[in-house]
């Protein structure tokens, strides 16, 4: 690892000037990722400002009914809060199906926001690599790509993005706030995550200095009823092969709110508006919501390794829209 | 940099710590405390695990500065003297261990699992176990050693 200095301010000022006095700082939450990068050499930051000693972990009651989200409020936390499982309860599940019970205890909600894809040609320093080593190549392209993206990949990268609280946010319209020493701004979860394009190593909307501070949930009172499905090789601790956060509001058999995203099989936490458009108003039906996803997935860009993601993504919507139509299975 | 916490209720300081040194590796090579294992180095294995301010943590992934004026408790700080916890015994009579490489790090969520959920169902601890790998046992002893440990902290 290469060396580098540690610093933990107290408060959020004091952070933020760290990173915009050292253009080589990153901020540390949980360590769960960027240790682990930092390990491997694939990032190398010149110094690590700890953000978790911030005043920023709680989660608190926003008047109107959404909640504020502290960003190193911890996984576990998150996933355990009252209000989230009772109000957002795709948003607790999306969680626990993520990682393993010591990791959640140890990662912050902007250490999740920020976490980096699990694509091994990234965290492997000897493989080609455009997010690593911008204009290095893809080795994914022709490799090994089972796990990778079909959903807003480039030329340039087919990298998943890894987070499953993501997906869940993306769906209940979460708004992020950063700040840096330029101040405070805003930043709409559907546009926080950027799409590869010819920069996949720029992944975000956030300037290298900027915090994130917080996340808040607008009220969304049919997201109540609401729910997170994830399908991977094996029944715990492993990552998404495909994901599916939705929510489903049926009256007189017709749909009268619907809220879509997807996870495991695109370049970011991906907001299925085309879906959500057509199941809106529409008949609440398992044709119906079959053509929401054959829809949404119209334009899947498949390599032969990954190619079966967009079967197993049609079969998880469907499955997940039917469940919350009929109540059955719901937790 | 000099780095200061409590290991099982005792403070302890290390010097000289290189700021890319995990807590494990302040724990192992400078404290003396081997209990805990190193691994993956990864967050994958959970060999490592140890109690930080009350709750278990990869400590392969906490980076040496984060433990400052904080409070660990290792495996080692859980029997009381010579007398081993309930969770290790079990272990040790159900026949869990076998080269207990990822013991310790199972001991360690066992022990924070039946704290906090008086009869955990099977799906429950393995739920909660999922994190720690182990390559020899095939888990079945494992799971009778927790059930054991849960049924007699339950009855006491
Ligand atoms: C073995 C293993 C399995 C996993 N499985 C899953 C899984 O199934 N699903 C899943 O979703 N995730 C999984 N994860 C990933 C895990 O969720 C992330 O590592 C974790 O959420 C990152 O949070 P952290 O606080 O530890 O971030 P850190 O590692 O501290 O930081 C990650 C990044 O975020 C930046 N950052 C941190 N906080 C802030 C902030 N407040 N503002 C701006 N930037 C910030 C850092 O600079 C860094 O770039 C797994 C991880 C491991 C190790
Ligand atoms: S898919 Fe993206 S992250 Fe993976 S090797 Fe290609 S450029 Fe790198
Ligand atoms: S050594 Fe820490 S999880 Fe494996
Ligand atoms: S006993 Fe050998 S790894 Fe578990």
């Amino acid at each position: 690892m290469k060396p580098f200095a540690y610093v933990k301010p107290a408060d959020v000022a004091g952070a933020v000037r760290a990173v915009s006095d050292e253009p080589g700082a990153k901020f540390l939450g949980g360590g769960t990722n960027l240790v682990d990068l930092m390990r491997e050499g694939v990032e190398r930051p010149d110094t690590v400002v700890d953000v978790t000693g911030l005043p920023l972990d709680t989660v608190d009651q926003l008047p109107g009914g959404g909640l504020r989200i502290g960003a190193m409020v911890r996984n576990s936390s998150l996933a355990a809060d009252e209000r989230v499982r009772a109000r957002y309860p795709m948003l607790s599940q999306a969680i626990l199906a993520g990682a393993s019970a010591q990791l959640r205890n140890m990662a912050t909600v902007g250490g999740n926001l920020l976490q980096r894809t699990r694509c091994p040609y990234f965290y492997d320093p000897a493989a080609a690599c455009n997010k690593r080593e911008p204009g290095g190549g893809c080795d994914a392209l022709g490799g090994f790509n089972r796990s990778h993206a079909v959903l807003g990949v480039s030329g340039s990268c087919i990298a998943a993005h890894p987070s499953d609280m993501c997906v869940a946010l993306a769906a209940l319209d979460a708004v992020i706030e950063v700040e840096s020493v330029r101040g405070t701004r805003r930043i709409p979860m559907t546009g926080f995550h950027r799409l590869p394009g010819d920069t996949p190593e720029i992944e975000t909307e956030l300037a290298p200095d900027e915090l994130v501070t917080a996340v808040e949930l607008p009220p969304a009172p049919f997201a109540a009823r609401s729910r997170y499905r994830k399908v991977r090789d094996r029944a715990s601790y492993a990552f998404a092969l495909v994901s599916v956060a939705a929510a489903l509001e049926v009256r007189d058999g017709a749909v009268t709110a619907a809220r879509l995203a997807l996870g495991g099989l695109a370049a970011k936490p991906w907001r299925a508006h085309e879906a959500e458009r057509i199941l809106l108003g529409g008949p609440a039906s398992e044709e119906s919501f079959a053509r929401a996803a054959e829809a949404e997935l119209a334009g899947a860009d498949v390599r032969p390794g990954n190619a079966f993601k967009v079967h197993l993504a049609r079969a998880t919507i469907v499955a997940t829209l039917r469940e919350l139509n009929t109540g059955k299975g719901t937790a | 940099m000099r780095v200061t916490f409590t290991v099982n209720g005792r403070e302890e300081s290390a010097d000289n710590v290189w700021e890319g040194e995990s807590l494990l590796y302040v724990l192992r090579e400078r404290l003396g405390l081997p209990g805990s294992k190193n691994a993956c180095e990864q967050g994958e294995c959970g060999s490592c695990m140890v109690y930080l301010d009350g709750v278990p943590v990869c400590a392969c992934l906490v980076a040496a500065g984060q433990a400052e004026g904080r409070q660990v408790r290792t495996v080692e700080g859980l029997a009381e003297g010579d007398r081993l916890d309930a969770v290790q015994e079990a272990f040790a009579e159900c026949g869990a261990v076998q080269c207990g490489f990822c013991t310790p790090g199972l001991i360690v969520q066992a022990h924070d699992l039946i704290a906090r959920v008086e009869r955990p169902s099977d799906a429950e601890i393995r739920e909660a176990l999922a994190g720690n790998l182990c390559r020899c046992t095939g888990y079945e002893k494992i799971l009778d050693a927790v059930r054991l440990a849960a049924r007699r902290k339950a009855a006491t």
